[in-house]
């Protein structure tokens, strides 16, 4: 077994800081618009929902699979349908190349207690592997974890 | 002919299970000691082809995989269709005994994964004399829930993709692209309701928590095989079943998830062949 549990309870193995999480994750509307195919499993989506790190959610609009809009929350009075926020940790191992075991998945990560799901999910469960996806493209665009 | 036609051959056998026929489709290669192979929750056995055509197993094993009924090439029974189903451990115990008996097999071996994994935990429990080996990939007494699955199964959600969607997370991600595709294909073509119906079984009727420790492996060996990417039955969770059970082999498998057969056939098989190999030794003893 390559990851231990006294490593899994240690936490995942690798360096971040909360300024490089935040700083992919609002890079993500744009490696969503390079990616054709992507964008149009979405393509029947229109969500407000609220998505990313613990220490700094984002407003997320999509129209049509597009991320149109990414703001960072709060906004005043501005709802969302659903939200999903992990912790920095979570989205640094989960976009590692090869995450380690228990943090490669987005509910892998809400079992483990480092994520939260919550809202009206409907949305979320009917486009879930395009979900898994979209917050999964910084892993693709060698996200580094600490620049 | 030139073309490359695989050894495996597929046929139907009509068994009765609680007073029912059912016509059940299966898939066999090789000659030896009769392996039967259990197949995933809301998944069939195209799972297994792998195993089935490797040339070194079958050569010392009958390997058997079965759709079970209302999967894969395996139609619900005649009464079952405007039902709701649900798979419970006392059906999936009649319908794994009916049949090897309607194969007349000879004291098989079982493998089974997932719920195949905690069933064979059960034929341990209640029915070890029938078996020479019993296998569990992915099985543990209980595991956690981790997602509601009453998303399975509503109109307003699209059942294959949403199954796939789900399980999508339980492979490793070592394993090669073209195999997790088709190991999603699989939940991507399951009836409405089957997988949702397999977990009732799962996650409601088949808790064997209390009830593992009666297992004795001098009667029947029992090895159980877990993926370490597997996060639904957890390397912990599998381990701690195999605590549980005086005799009993446990092994946490790299780079691997909760379907290994289908993920990552050469990873798994590094894995099951000392298993077999082990089988066969106990058998020629």
């Amino acid at each position: 077994m390559s990851v231990s549990a006294e490593q899994r309870s240690k936490g995942p193995p690798v360096a971040f800081t909360d300024a490089a999480v935040i700083d992919a994750f609002r890079r993500i509307p744009d490696y969503l618009a390079r990616d054709a195919v992507l964008m149009a499993r979405g393509r029947l989506l229109d969500v407000d929902c609220l998505l990313g790190p613990t220490v700094q959610p984002f407003h997320v609009a999509i129209r049509a699979g597009a991320i149109v809009d990414i703001t960072p929350a709060p906004v005043l009075m501005r709802s969302s349908r659903f939200s999903y926020l992990a912790s920095p940790q979570a989205w640094a191992a989960y976009w590692q190349p090869m995450p380690p075991a228990g943090w490669h998945d987005l509910l892998s990560l809400t079992k483990r207690g480092e994520a939260t799901l919550s809202g009206d999910l409907h949305p979320f469960i009917a486009h879930l592997q395009y979900f898994k996806d979209v917050l999964a493209l910084p892993r693709r665009h060698g996200f580094g974890g600490v620049a | 002919m030139t073309a490359f036609i695989e050894p495996i051959v597929g046929r139907y056998i009509h068994v009765e299970i609680d007073g029912e026929i059912n016509r059940i489709y299966f898939e066999e290669n090789g000659s030896g000691i009769p392996l039967v192979c259990l197949h995933t929750a809301g998944s069939d056995a195209r799972q297994w082809r792998h195993l089935l055509v490797d040339e070194e197993f079958t050569k010392h094993f009958r390997v058997i995989a079965f759709d079970m009924p209302w999967h894969g090439k395996s139609n619900p029974p005649d009464s079952g269709y405007g039902t709701e189903y649900r798979l419970t451990t006392a059906s999936y115990t009649a319908t794994i005994r009916a049949f090897c008996k309607a194969l007349d097999l000879d004291r098989p071996v079982v493998m089974g994964c997932s719920i195949g994994g905690r069933i064979v935990l059960n034929l341990a429990i209640d029915h070890a004399k029938e078996f020479r080996a019993l296998i569990g990939l992915e099985a543990a007494d209980f595991q956690q829930p981790w997602y509601d699955t009453a998303w399975l199964n509503r109109p307003d959600v699209h059942g294959g993709e949403v199954c796939a969607a789900l399980v999508s997370g339980l492979i490793a991600p070592q394993g090669p692209q073209v195999a997790r595709n088709e190991t999603l294909w699989g939940y991507k073509q399951g009836g409405p309701g089957i997988f949702k119906g397999d977990l009732y079984f799962y996650r409601v009727d088949g808790d064997l928590r209390g009830r593992t420790a009666s297992i004795d492996v001098r009667e029947c060996p029992l090895y159980l095989l877990t993926g370490e990417y597997d996060f639904s039955c957890t390397p912990e969770d599998t381990l701690r079943t195999a605590a549980g059970i005086k005799g009993a082999e446990a092994t946490v498998m790299e780079a691997l998830g909760h379907f290994p057969m289908s993920e990552n056939p050469a990873q798994f098989r590094r894995y099951i062949a000392p298993v077999l190999d082990d089988i066969r030794a106990r058998n020629s003893a």
